[in-house]
């Protein structure tokens, strides 16, 4: 399958980059208003091509550069950098030194590699509906805090192509903060630390901060389903031994594997000393992992929604949160589907429809998406979108209606 | 800082002003007229406290007890300012504390390894003062240094109350009631935010009092570094006045690190030698790093910048590295085409011939175990501070280190703070370049690592002491007897 697509990239991506891409929206959501002044202009692409030749700096002036370069070039994949203090393709005449990242969203990346010491079903790159558990926990859990600890409204999730996700926090706050402040948030987040060496990966102790509290309540929700019924950790003497290897000595010495979680209960209710056993397995099981560093840096290029996995074909589409339980990410287009898609003849109605939106430029292209499997998520973005306009307009209203009363 | 020609501000009282609490953020640099031997002295004395500063930073935990009552003693004993009271001895000391600390901004701004060392020690000073003054006092404080957070009504902070006893160690129902809870911006706190120690919520951090310190020394850093960056560039101006050149040159070179950045044996080492030198003198973590190449024909980013600096350290090429990691990967699922596209790069990077043209200096101990904690599928860090004690100690057994090795306190006359530093060390033992008194087998253990495994805070602070302390030393015994 992953030849397969790689051979058909070269005639779907011309297609796709034509006549499907949300460009419109793109752009928009890019230039936040017009705000800030060469905001857009300012920003850094990069291009994955054919080969994997990769460039970096590309930036364009609007949306039609954008467009004509992005169709000249067909990318495999396209990468979202920072704003910088001058344009980026013009980084080279700029005096050393003064060339620098100035903003970019807040984003998280969480792949499923980094769950592999607890996950049986797969390993490395594959992922099944078993294991897509972890990421819609991980959402779960982030979302929440991202939105009611820190207060940031604008986040869009997006799934990677195949074996993750990202967030992409897009408040001015959020694109405004330093290196400092972007790692003192990942590291918040972060309950599951240490490599191939460490066995116990989650140490907790009292008292226990509400935002683990808050998580711990989503992480319960799916555990058993998760852990004990999808992955069935307890189902061989193998898998059990890791679960085992997290139980601290006291209790172990009392109880048979069997009894394991019967033994974590009663000895926690009857002991003065605080343990939180069940609470630590269970987190170094489904907790979210994150990359710090791709949080931390502020030029950290992360890959655009809407970009094409070169390996599966999946488009990188926005989740809608509020279906997150249905969400299959093998139910996610692909690019020889939605490409397919186009070339299925209208219908009655669909050409009724496309005569009534017709574009003043020259048409059709702009309801293209609509006809194929690419309509909703563009539909989600485009929602994503004019929310933050809306909340801009407001804050304007609101910032001038406090001038008028100064 | 001006010589000559300045007179007083000509402001009602303006020592009053100026020096009205013991406490300062040295905002202001003073605009005074001062002589050589107060310049001198003023300077060598400060010098000195921050000396004290740092070493007991590394014997001891900061807020204890012991800490704070030999710190006090060290601080009168060089006449600094230690009372609140407004009285008229202790106005000298504050003079004297502002001037010495502009002072020592001259000598210490220079690079970014001087600028490090001093921010961190004048930071502890701080930390310590502060503590120190009573609660009236550091309201006061943040007074006058505009800090206008604005603190919670009782009715916020009963509805909190559960989720503020728990986001605080040591807080209970009542310390909850009595302190005052500031609401900071995030932004702001991120010290207590980055370790969950405060509760958080619609972007704000609600810090009590007792805390509101971190909040005022994170404040105090950002504006050193700042200043220290300013300071740097009106150097030039004052360096040419000879009759400080020599004092603050002096000043400045009293600390200095070795950062291995110029290799002294290019070209000396053989890849053909690397599997027996990792066995012999590569310090465990790069021991650790070798193997985990060596079985699985890969490592990650985090493992090839750690490891691939550290054989630049000891001495190979770009050419050797280029053919080193080449060959090791193709052993593995990478083909020729992609390591040259893909890894070739980052490793003619790492010599400082790609892109930016950094010449990267291999990473100290303290970079090692400070930055970029590994995780699932890493094998870089710090082994005595990222591994399990159970496999770190199978594993020191597996390196045919005796149990009394393990334990044993080692005295080679030289404290370990850069892996690169094992190495030569552990060459210079083996090709009988220097006396020893036992055999360098056994593991030096780099001092940052003391206790941290059973500790609920990480180490707070890089150290640069000269010596390995005792107690660092029998906290890690313990710690390896504990079963």
């Amino acid at each position: 399958a992953e030849t397969v697509t790689a051979a058909c990239l070269p005639e779907l991506l011309p297609l796709y980059y034509r006549r499907l891409f949300p460009f419109s929206q793109y752009h928009r959501w890019l230039s936040y208003g017009g705000v800030t002044k060469n905001y857009f202009q300012n920003r850094e692409f990069s291009f994955t091509l054919k080969d994997d030749i990769y460039v970096r700096y590309q930036s364009f002036s609007n949306q039609n550069e954008l467009e004509k370069e992005i169709q000249k070039m067909n990318p495999y994949k396209i990468d979202i950098g920072a704003v910088y203090s001058h344009r980026p393709n013009q980084h080279n005449t700029v005096k050393s030194g003064t060339f620098q990242a100035l903003e970019k969203e807040l984003v998280f990346d969480i792949d499923m590699t980094d769950y592999d010491d607890v996950r049986r079903c797969c390993s490395s790159a594959d992922i099944c509906t078993k294991c897509w558990i972890l990421m819609t926990i991980a959402i779960r859990i982030i979302d929440r805090a991202l939105r009611e600890d820190f207060g940031f409204r604008h986040l869009l999730w997006v799934y990677s192509g195949r074996r993750g996700v990202h967030c992409w926090v897009c408040d001015e706050a959020a694109r405004k903060l330093s290196v400092a402040a972007r790692s003192a948030v990942a590291e918040y987040l972060t309950l599951v630390k240490g490599g191939e060496e460490t066995v116990k990966k989650v140490q907790l102790s009292d008292p226990v901060h509400p935002f683990i509290k808050e998580s711990l309540a989503v992480v319960r929700r799916y555990f058993t389903d998760y852990a004990l019924v999808g992955q069935d950790i307890m189902g061989s003497k193998e898998s059990m031994d890791k679960v085992v290897a997290l139980v601290p000595d006291d209790i172990l010495a009392l109880c048979s594997f069997i009894l394991l979680y019967v033994c974590i209960f009663s000895y926690q209710a009857s002991s003065k000393k605080s343990y939180y056993t069940e609470e630590e397995i269970m987190l170094q099981y489904c907790y979210p992992r994150l990359d710090v560093n791709v949080s931390k840096g502020v030029n950290h290029l992360l890959k655009s929604p809407f970009s094409v996995h070169p390996k599966t074909g999946r488009i990188s589409v926005p989740i809608d949160l509020r279906e997150l339980g249905q969400f299959n990410p093998f139910d996610v287009p692909t690019i020889s589907l939605i490409c397919k898609e186009l070339d299925r003849p209208r219908t009655a109605e669909e050409e009724e429809a496309s005569v009534r939106e017709r574009d003043p430029d020259g048409g059709e292209i702009f309801s293209d998406y609509k006809r194929t499997s690419l309509a909703k998520y563009v539909k989600l973005f485009d929602q994503f979108v004019e929310e933050m306009e809306r909340s801009r307009k407001g804050e304007l209203l609101r910032r001038t209606d406090l001038q008028k009363d100064f | 800082m001006l010589f000559g020609g300045r007179k007083k501000k000509g402001v009602e009282n303006p020592q009053t002003e100026l020096y009205g609490h013991c406490l300062q953020l040295y905002t202001q640099p003073p605009l005074e007229n001062i002589s050589l031997v107060e310049f001198e002295q003023f300077a060598v004395d400060r010098m000195k406290l921050l000396k004290t500063v740092e070493n007991l930073g590394v014997t001891h935990i900061k807020t204890s007890e012991d800490y704070s009552k030999k710190l006090h003693a060290e601080i009168s004993s060089l006449n600094f300012p230690h009372r609140t009271e407004a009285v008229a001895s202790e106005y000298e000391k504050r003079r004297k504390d502002h001037i010495s600390h502009f002072i020592l901004r001259l000598a210490y701004c220079q690079t970014e390894d001087l600028r490090r060392w001093f921010i961190q020690q004048e930071m502890d000073l701080f930390r310590h003062r502060f503590n120190d003054l009573s609660p009236k006092s550091k309201s006061d404080f943040l007074h006058r240094n505009s800090l206008q957070y604005e603190t919670i009504s009782v009715e916020e902070k009963k509805s909190l109350m559960e989720k503020l006893i728990n986001s605080s160690y040591a807080f209970s129902g009542c310390t909850v009631e009595e302190q005052d809870f500031y609401k900071v911006p995030f932004q702001d706190a991120l010290d207590l935010v980055r370790m969950r120690k405060v509760f958080v919520k619609d972007g704000f951090a609600y810090v009590p009092h007792q805390d509101i310190v971190t909040i005022v020394l994170n404040d105090y850093r950002t504006r050193l570094s700042k200043a220290l960056a300013l300071t740097a560039r009106s150097l030039p101006v004052v360096q040419s006045d000879e009759r400080l050149q020599p004092l603050l040159s002096h000043l400045s070179h009293a600390y200095v690190g070795q950062d291995y950045s110029i290799q002294k044996n290019i070209g000396k080492i053989s890849l053909e030698q690397i599997d027996s030198l990792s066995t012999k003198s590569f310090p465990p973590c790069m021991r650790q790093l070798h193997k985990a190449l060596r079985d699985s024909h890969h490592l990650r980013h985090g493992g090839r910048m750690q490891y691939g600096l550290f054989l630049k350290g000891i001495g190979l090429t770009l050419d050797q590295a280029l053919q080193f990691w080449r060959a090791e990967f193709l052993r593995g699922k990478v083909d020729a085409d992609k390591f040259d596209k893909a890894y070739a790069y980052s490793i003619r990077h790492m010599f400082g011939k790609e892109g930016k043209r950094t010449d990267y200096t291999p990473y100290s101990c303290m970079k090692v175990i400070l930055s970029n904690p590994p995780s699932q599928g890493d094998h870089h860090g710090c082994p005595f501070r990222h591994s399990d004690p159970e496999l770190l100690k199978q594993k020191l057994q597996s390196y045919k280190i005796s149990s009394g090795g393990i334990n044993q306190i080692d005295d080679a006359g030289f404290s370990l703070n850069h892996p690169n530093q094992y190495f030569s060390e552990s060459q210079k033992l083996l090709t009988g370049g220097k006396e020893v008194k036992r055999e360098l087998d056994s593991p030096r253990r780099p001092h940052a690592a003391a206790g941290s495994e059973n500790s609920k805070a990480p180490p707070e602070t890089p150290s640069s002491s000269n010596r390995v302390p005792q107690e660092v030393m029998d906290d890690l015994d313990s710690f390896f007897q504990e079963e």
